[in-house]
């Protein structure tokens, strides 16, 4: 449980995609209205760096992005969801998962010859 | 005498001193030094050669003032403690007088990143301050600075170089005294374009009386254009060209704004010369050496005297 | 503290080409606070390099550790049970935090992840800037709490020099002159006397010029 954007540290967002994640998408309250005063710019500044790290390491870029949202916008929210989601269906998999994919196969290919 | 330097001698007789400055090539071709020096020659009490200037690598300035003083002009070494520690320095002070150059001019010396070689290591052992007490200490004690007797002391007319309009303006004076102090017998100033200000500078070194304790050269150089006014204000640290300078010269036709130059040049020498603790003048005809003759002799200072 | 900045992670993973089993060790002072080498840029650093070599096909194993201090033996040792089942570490701790477990672990190849920078202050978040060289004889008693040797891009003792411009060295704009800010405070401090005054060559020795130092107080011995 993350009480605030705040909380997200680079670490984190990085151990998502490690843990096969294609994107992340990292939804604040909006800006000013931070109920622990900067905890989303904060936040914000964290996923640039991560966007940043992502780019230099070809893995990304553009599979993780910052939004900000009022708890009361639900359809936004489905919006912004389904925007990200055709940005990563775009850009496809991440290379880790390509990679993990492949050396699936290979073990099937492999299991189915033996 | 402390030198036996011809600048010494004309200046300790009263005489408007002349010096000008010849920059050493990017190679080692001799004969550029010596074109250079055919312009200085007969218009000048001494002539300084540069070291590396702008940290831009040149032929060495000890080289420069041995091509000179074949050519029978007298060199004026100028020295900076930014690529050589103190042993260097001695050893090329006792080098330099050796051979018989007799004045020397101490400098900091421009920061590397200006140059070729931006990653260059910086020495800076020693500032310039120090190396004006460390040739006087040479050439007055005949002793290192470790105390060690000297088989032979360097005899130098020691000078060094003032910018009469870097900041902070109120600490150029105690600095220029704090120069003399540490052993210099002679300056010469950053070029100057803004006569109120270096007036003022002046009645301010006449306050402490140090036209009486060190020779004063008042440093000069001819503009060539308008742009190059405008350049040099813009891109050389410390210059300070006033607008009515630049208008001046800006308001003639491009091709008669060099002869404006000259003779704004002469003009202002001649006021130099009227001014009271100025004892004369350092004509930095930056690669415009040949029009020496003209500025010196323009401004009435030819020939030279020559005092035995 | 001793700075700090991250070496390229393309520098790094050249240096970890040769290794598929490393440490990658942290340290918990002064590249904590200059946010260089601390735990937690262990663990930004670690998925770095796990998921840039997963994705050049190859996976690397990292134990992430963050020690005490890398510069204090009895933290150090605390790796030796286990260092030798790595085939290199990997510090991103200061230049002495990297060299002391290299003394330390003869058999294991150390490697720098970070370049080291200086002895510096913390101008705001994300800002530090140089104060000190070490050069072992401070003067500062003398120059209005600034130091000429590390404030003045030339080390003078009797500055400014004519490169000097409203405050600014000649070096670079955003670079403040060293001796307008030592003259500036002498100002406010009435000690304008220091300054009118030669002082002595710097002896260097105590410098790094004199070759490496060493520090014995034998009343702590």
């Amino acid at each position: 449980m993350l009480p605030c954007t705040g909380r997200i540290d680079e670490s984190l967002l990085l151990k998502a995609f490690e843990n096969g994640a294609d994107g992340v998408m990292v939804i604040g309250c909006l800006e000013g209205d931070c109920h622990y005063i900067s905890g989303n710019i904060r936040a914000r500044a964290r996923v640039e760096r991560v966007y940043a790290i992502l780019e230099r390491i070809k893995i990304g870029p553009n599979r993780i992005r910052m939004y900000n949202l009022s708890a009361g916008e639900g359809s936004k929210f489905a919006a912004f969801a389904n925007e990200f989601v055709n940005q990563i269906r775009e850009v496809g998999p991440s290379p880790i998962n390509l990679v993990r994919g492949a050396t699936k196969t290979e073990a099937v290919t492999a299991k189915e010859t033996t | 005498m402390k030198s036996g330097s011809n600048l010494e001698k004309v200046l300790a007789a009263g005489h408007f001193s002349v010096t000008a400055e010849c920059g050493p090539p990017r190679g080692a071709d001799p004969d550029i030094v010596r074109k250079k020096a055919a312009f200085v020659k007969g218009n000048v009490d001494a002539c300084n050669v540069t070291d590396n200037q702008t940290s831009v690598v040149r032929m060495s300035s000890l080289a420069g003032c041995l091509l000179i003083k074949e050519e029978g002009i007298e060199p004026l070494i100028q020295m900076v403690v930014r690529d050589r520690n103190r042993i260097a320095l001695q050893s090329d002070l006792l080098g330099a007088s050796a051979m018989g150059v007799r004045n020397l001019l101490c400098l900091s010396g421009d920061h590397q990143k200006f140059g070729d070689d931006p990653q260059a290591k910086n020495v800076f052992d020693i500032d310039s301050m120090q190396l004006i007490h460390l040739a006087k200490t040479m050439r007055d004690d005949g002793v290192f600075p470790s105390g060690d007797k000297l088989q032979g002391a360097p005899m130098f007319y020691i000078g060094c170089a003032v910018n009469p309009f870097a900041d902070p303006f109120e600490i150029r004076v105690p600095r220029l005294k704090l120069k003399m102090e540490a052993g210099a017998d002679f300056v010469q100033t950053q070029c100057i374009y803004n006569m109120e200000k270096f007036k003022k500078y002046m009645e301010l070194a006449k306050r402490e009386g140090l036209p009486e304790k060190i020779k004063i050269l008042a440093g000069v150089t001819p503009l060539k254009s308008a742009g190059m006014a405008k350049f040099m204000r813009k891109m050389v640290a410390g210059m300070d060209i006033p607008d009515a300078v630049v208008n001046r010269i800006a308001a003639e036709p491009k091709e008669k704004q060099a002869d404006k130059g000259i003779e704004m040049c002469i003009e202002q020498i001649q006021e130099l010369k009227e001014m009271e603790g100025i004892a004369g003048v350092h004509v930095m005809a930056i690669e415009w050496e040949e029009k020496l003759a003209e500025i010196v002799g323009g401004a009435g200072l030819l020939p030279r005297p020559v005092v035995e | 503290m001793i700075t700090g900045t991250p070496k390229p992670i393309e520098e790094i993973m050249e240096m970890l080409e040769p290794y598929d089993n490393i440490v990658l060790a942290g340290c918990h002072g002064c590249v904590t606070v200059c946010r260089v080498g601390g735990e937690k840029e262990v663990q930004v650093l670690a998925s770095t390099l796990r998921l840039a070599r997963e994705a050049a096909g190859r996976t690397i194993n990292i134990r992430e550790v963050s020690l005490e201090r890398q510069c204090d033996p009895e933290y150090v040792e605390q790796m030796r049970p286990y260092v030798t089942d790595y085939q290199a570490v990997l510090s991103i701790a200061c230049g002495a935090g990297i060299q002391f477990l290299a003394e330390k672990f003869t058999t294991t190849p150390l490697l720098p992840g970070i370049n080291t920078g200086f002895l510096g202050v913390t101008e705001r978040q994300g800002e530090w800037s140089e104060r000190c060289q070490g050069c072992g004889d401070c003067v500062l008693h003398l120059t209005g709490g600034i130091c000429p040797v590390t404030r003045c891009a030339k080390s003078l003792f009797h500055g400014p020099c004519g490169g000097s411009v409203q405050g600014i060295c000649e070096v670079d704009k955003e670079t403040k002159c060293g001796w307008q800010l030592i003259i500036d405070r002498l100002v406010a401090l009435n000690q304008m006397e220091n300054y009118g005054k030669l002082k002595p060559y710097k002896g260097w020795n105590s410098s790094r010029d004199g070759g490496p130092r060493r520090i014995i107080r034998e009343d702590m011995i």
